[in-house]
């Protein structure tokens, strides 16, 4: 048994859902999803007992590209984050209709399946394939079952594809320049071996970083994020803050620092500033946005900046936390993002100056809200200060001022989420009426919550699953 | 082991299992069921309590208990687990006695609102927090109750959240309050790299055995710790949030922003004296702080008219007083002082609730008067407060105020000075707001006049309690014979404070602040009795008054140089670099269709042209050619 089943079931999936017709499509794939999580769970265990499931089949002759899935702690990880995330995502869709809906959850589970395969591919080829075809599901949702202005949202996701497309290739580029020094291979311990002068390292380093900087994104490579959040779909926006964004951090962590690592440690400090100044300017920005969607993609913003900075550390510490808060991020941001559907669903607008006065007429909604805005400034008890507290930490063992600047997000974070509840959430009860959150609205909340709040007392799980991988990354950055 | 582990955890889960059901099932329990399940959920604990104090005082020694690993960095671990020791226990019997009361009170003072279990739950969620705070043992769960707190502090102050202005005030106590919390963070990793754990005890060990301390990065660790703590109990420049906490129902400002919560941050500096005693630089600053936090929030409260404000205010000037003795080392001193300000804070505050339930809601002391008849009780109990936070001899406050005022003239007297003032001014404003609240005539409309009664016996109770309290409380630390600094002694390396020796120096200084504490009564008595002034509207007060009245325009500032700057960068940044940004990014896609328009050009069809480059092409390479050579 191995990871390749998850694949083979969500791309099954994908083309079952697709010929299942529209009217059972969503249950279609939720059953897929469900079963790709089960499965999961299952290969999670085998794994906890020592088993190897891992994966390497020789694919293509030339160039040499090997069908190589890697499954240590690290992938399954974010494997786990992705086949957890996914269910929720499609159940959450549950209450919207869609046109030519087979279409959309077939999408949905392609998607899943290329993030699936970015995070376990062990080749460098294989990994840049399924990093660009998760692109692809994500586009189209966007373009088709996005809202607004159509020619707007086409601006706005045909820059996304392309900008993103764009800094891709130089990644690919770099991947190409790695296997000719690799005698060919692109198998990711045959590039970990390869030897580089720093000056080779740097410029592997920068087109790494410009694949990475524009998914994360860092800012300033920023600028798709907030239009594509906003006017794709809920499902889209959760899908891409969720999960897909992860792989920009992840891929960091699994290709740009083992590959150049003299490179990352002679720049460490510009890197991690970049990162804590996303912290702050997205921070200030996501103060006065006046559309709940984009005050939550600059939300995103300031905390993956904060992700990426504890990724540079190159410490054991920032690499975990960063990972840690990867995961509580995943799940705080597609809460908050299903928050803002919900009430779309009932106001047909984010603006939020028409919104207000929910709580009266809501308290069950607004709890679970405030529990996730809560989760979302990192209150302690919850998985996401877990995170924070510990890339903070490894922040403030390089210099105490990253710790000082990066820790900003403490009271700025609370500054915008608190006054965003504030006026989305409280005051004299709004002429609309809101209904009550719905069984299905409340499930999805509620799991959401429930694994915020029990890792947040009790990460040591994660923690150790995903502790030794980090520790071999580790030793490959540091072996020069 | 087991037994304690137990006991801890019925004492901290028991306010836990009162917020569940009363989240849950409190609508449909109703509400007298309500506010009953959530006064016995914190009875409990209190007697809980009791039980550990009686175990601590009879062993002498604390009880450790660790449930499991939590988080896991390189070089720390750090557990959820608890130490119950002298100062924790100390702590828990008064938050949970006092909660206990509070939570008797409100059954009577929430029962006309809608969402009365909502109120219990986050009460009981508060006392939750509050014990983990205290009992936390080490650093980061402590941090949990300390940020939980606030967080209840917030749910609290915004209780009637249809009033963006409560919203407000809400938001900006957690953000004030979150301002110190990083400062509390940055000390916590400083201490954390410096000693590589976070635990009380460990620490101490570590701290006591360490040879060449870094002492300057110490200093730095124990001063963004007292930021923390400067957040956490209101002090200069963090105050400002406490006395808008007042939004709040009064029983949330009794419990929360009086008698518990906002001495979280005496708790924490007293729990680590160690730290402290070793940072004598920060030591003065935290004296320094204390003692200008006392007289300012004391010169603010002269001239407010709202009751709860001239109470808040005093709170901020008593936390001054603390941290003063802080300053100076005298840990048991301000923790005595804790204990005794609770008692008669709580009493006071509850008093002016019941006053404010008997007005419908009325808070301007101007509209008040003559309530002595009506509400005898809370007549009663809120002058023998008032006497005690005066320092008239023999109620507590006389006894807890003067050790402070006491060490401070050992130390400093500058300092001594101002904490001087501050108390005067203290027995001033109490008995202007006796004097305007219960003596000569009623002035508020007729219709509230012919409404006035006494509250009932679920308010009364809880007063008279906290009265008798406030009275005896100061038996607890006699001068020159202190059950208090013997029991907390285990926890202080050096010798329990200094013991002051009663001689003629003591007796003319407590002489001194006797005096002081009875001229501030007598000025009121003068001014609002026997002249029978009453303050000014709004619009008249002039001058000095109106600084005063208007906080000296603190939060103006405030506003002026942080909030503002803040949202103007935001809005900066929105509209001009992240628009510029963008269209840096989409120039770049229209450089490139502007050179394929431009190439474009070129590609005419014309065979001539064509040729022509394509021969003007060959000279070129066949020239460089033979130039190269």
């Amino acid at each position: 048994m191995n990871v390749s089943l998850i694949l083979i079931i969500l791309l099954v999936g994908a083309f079952v859902t697709y010929f299942a017709g529209d009217k059972i499509a969503s249950k279609v794939a939720l059953f897929f999803s469900l079963a790709a999580l089960g499965c999961s769970v299952v290969l999670l265990n085998h794994f906890s007992a020592g088993e190897n499931i891992s994966l390497i089949n020789a694919w293509i002759n030339q160039p040499k590209i090997s069908f190589a899935l890697n499954a240590d702690g690290l992938a399954i990880a974010m494997l786990l984050l992705t086949v957890a995330l996914t269910p929720i995502i499609i159940f959450s869709s549950f209450g919207n209709e869609y046109k030519n809906a087979k279409a959309f959850y077939s999408l949905i589970l392609f998607m899943a399946f290329a993030m699936t395969g970015t995070f376990l591919a062990a080749d460098g080829l294989l990994y840049y394939i399924f990093w660009e075809l998760a692109l692809i599901p994500i586009y189209f949702i966007a373009l088709i079952w996005g809202n607004g202005d159509a020619d707007e949202r086409r601006k706005a996701v045909v820059k996304f594809f392309i900008y993103t497309l764009a800094g891709s290739l130089f990644m690919l580029t770099a991947f190409i320049y790695l296997s000719q020094k690799a005698n060919g291979s692109f198998l990711i311990e045959d590039l970990y071996k390869v030897e580089l002068s720093s000056c080779e390292q740097l410029w592997i380093f920068l087109a790494f970083f410009l694949a990475y900087a524009i998914k994360i994104p860092i800012i300033p490579f920023h600028t798709w994020q907030a239009n594509v959040y906003q006017k794709a779909p809920t499902v889209g926006t959760m899908l891409l803050s969720g999960i897909m964004l992860k792989m920009g951090l992840y891929s960091v962590i699994r290709w740009q620092l083992p590959i150049a690592p003299l490179a990352a440690k002679e720049y460490l400090y510009i890197f991690i500033a970049l990162g804590i100044a996303g912290v702050i300017y997205g921070s200030i920005v996501a103060l006065k946005q006046k559309d709940l969607k984009k005050l939550l993609a600059y939300s995103s913003l300031a905390h993956v900046g904060l992700i990426a900075a504890g990724s540079y550390t190159l410490t054991l510490d920032g690499l975990r936390g960063a990972v840690l808060q990867m995961i509580a991020h995943g799940f705080v941001v597609v809460g908050l993002f299903y928050a803002a559907e919900v009430i779309f669903r009932r106001f047909e607008t984010r603006e939020i100056a028409e919104l207000g006065g929910i709580r009266t007429q809501s308290p069950k909604f607004t709890s679970m809200f405030l529990i996730l805005v809560l989760a979302s400034v990192a209150l302690p008890g919850t998985f996401n200060f877990v995170g924070e507290f510990t890339v903070l930490y490894s922040l403030s063992k390089i210099n105490i001022w990253f710790a000082i600047l990066g820790g900003t997000t403490i009271i700025l974070g609370a500054y915008y989420m608190l006054r965003m509840f504030q006026h989305v959430m409280l005051g004299e009860t709004n002429s609309k009426t809101f209904a009550d959150v719905s069984l299905n609205e409340g499930i999805s909340f509620a799991v959401i919550i429930a694994f915020l709040l029990f890792f947040g007392l009790y990460p040591k799980p994660i923690t150790d699953l995903i502790t030794p991988s980090l520790e071999t990354i580790l030793n490959v950055i540091n072996k020069n | 082991m087991e037994m304690d582990t137990n006991l801890a955890l019925l004492l901290v889960l028991t306010p836990f299992l009162g917020f569940l059901i009363n989240v849950f099932f409190g609508k449909s329990l109703g509400k007298t069921v309500s506010g009953t399940i959530g006064t016995v959920a914190v009875a409990i604990s209190f007697v809980v309590s009791l039980l550990l104090f009686n175990q601590i005082t009879s062993t002498g020694k604390g009880i450790e208990v660790t449930l499991f690993d939590w988080i896991q960095i390189s070089n720390l671990k750090i557990n959820l687990g608890f130490l119950l020791d002298q100062l924790s226990v100390l702590w828990l019997l008064f938050v949970t006695g006092i909660g206990s009361l509070i939570h008797l009170y409100s059954i009577s003072y929430m029962h006309d609102d809608e969402n009365m279990h909502k109120f219990f739950a986050y009460l009981n969620l508060f006392v939750f927090f509050m014990i983990t705070l205290v009992i936390g043992s080490n650093l980061l769960v402590l941090f949990i109750g300390w940020e939980g707190v606030g967080l209840c502090s917030y749910l609290l102050i915004g209780f009637w959240h249809k009033n963006q202005d409560y919203n407000d005030a809400a938001k900006k106590a957690f953000i004030m309050n979150r301002i110190g919390d990083l400062g509390l963070l940055i000390g916590m990793f400083i201490i954390g790299s410096m000693f590589s754990t976070l635990d009380y005890a460990t620490l101490k060990t570590a701290i006591a055995g360490a040879s060449n301390l870094n002492l300057p990065l110490l200093s730095l660790a124990a001063l963004c710790l007292f930021i923390g703590a400067c957040g956490k109990s209101a002090q200069i420049p963090l105050y400002t949030w406490l006395p808008d906490a007042m939004a709040g129902p009064t029983p949330v400002s009794a419990l929360i922003h009086a008698a518990t919560m906002v001495t979280a941050g005496i708790f924490m500096v007293t729990r680590l004296n160690f730290v402290f005693n070793l940072a004598t630089d920060v030591q003065s600053v935290i004296a320094i702080i204390g003692a200008i936090t006392s007289l300012v929030a004391a010169t603010i409260g002269l001239v407010q008219n709202d009751i709860k404000k001239v109470l808040a205010y005093s709170t901020v000037s008593q936390l001054g007083l603390m941290f003063l003795a802080l300053g100076f080392g005298a840990y048991e001193v301000a923790v005595f002082h804790v204990i005794t300000h609770a008692f008669f804070k709580a009493c006071l505050f509850l008093g002016s609730g019941s006053v404010i339930h008997g007005l419908h809601g009325e808070q301007d002391m101007r509209n008040m008067g003559g309530l002595r008849k009506a509400m005898p009780i809370t007549f009663w109990t809120m002058l023998i407060s008032s006497l005690a936070i005066s320092g008239v001899p023999f109620f507590s406050g006389f006894f807890s105020k003067d050790e402070i005022l006491l060490t401070a003239f050992h130390h400093s007297i500058p300092l001594y000075v101002v904490g001087s003032i501050a108390s005067i001014m203290t027995a001033f404003y109490m008995f202007r707001l006796m004097f305007l609240t219960f003596f000569k005539e009623f002035r508020g409309t007729e219709e509230q006049k012919h409404h006035l009664h006494e509250s009932g016996a679920l308010i009364t109770i809880p007063l008279i309690i906290l009265a008798i309290l406030a009275t005896f409380g100061g038996l607890i630390s006699l001068p020159g014979h202190s059950w208090l600094n013997e029991y907390l002694s285990p926890l202080f390396t050096k010798a329990a404070g200094e013991e002051h020796h009663l001689g003629t120096t003591e007796y003319t200084l407590m002489g001194v602040a006797v005096l002081g504490g009875l001229l501030g009564i007598l000025i009121a008595y003068v001014k609002y009795f026997k002249q029978d002034n009453v303050p000014e509207s709004d619009e008249n007060i002039t001058g000095l008054s109106k600084v005063l009245y208007n906080k000296y325009y603190v939060d103006e500032i405030y506003d002026a140089i942080f909030v503002r700057s803040v949202n103007g960068l935001s809005r900066f940044f929105r509209d001009y670099i992240e628009t510029g940004l963008s269209t840096l990014v989409f120039g770049l896609g229209k450089i490139t269709n502007e050179l394929a328009f431009q190439g474009k050009k070129v590609q005419t069809g014309s065979i001539g042209l064509y040729l022509f480059v394509f021969v003007l092409g060959l000279c070129a390479i066949v020239s460089y050619i033979f130039l190269a050579k």
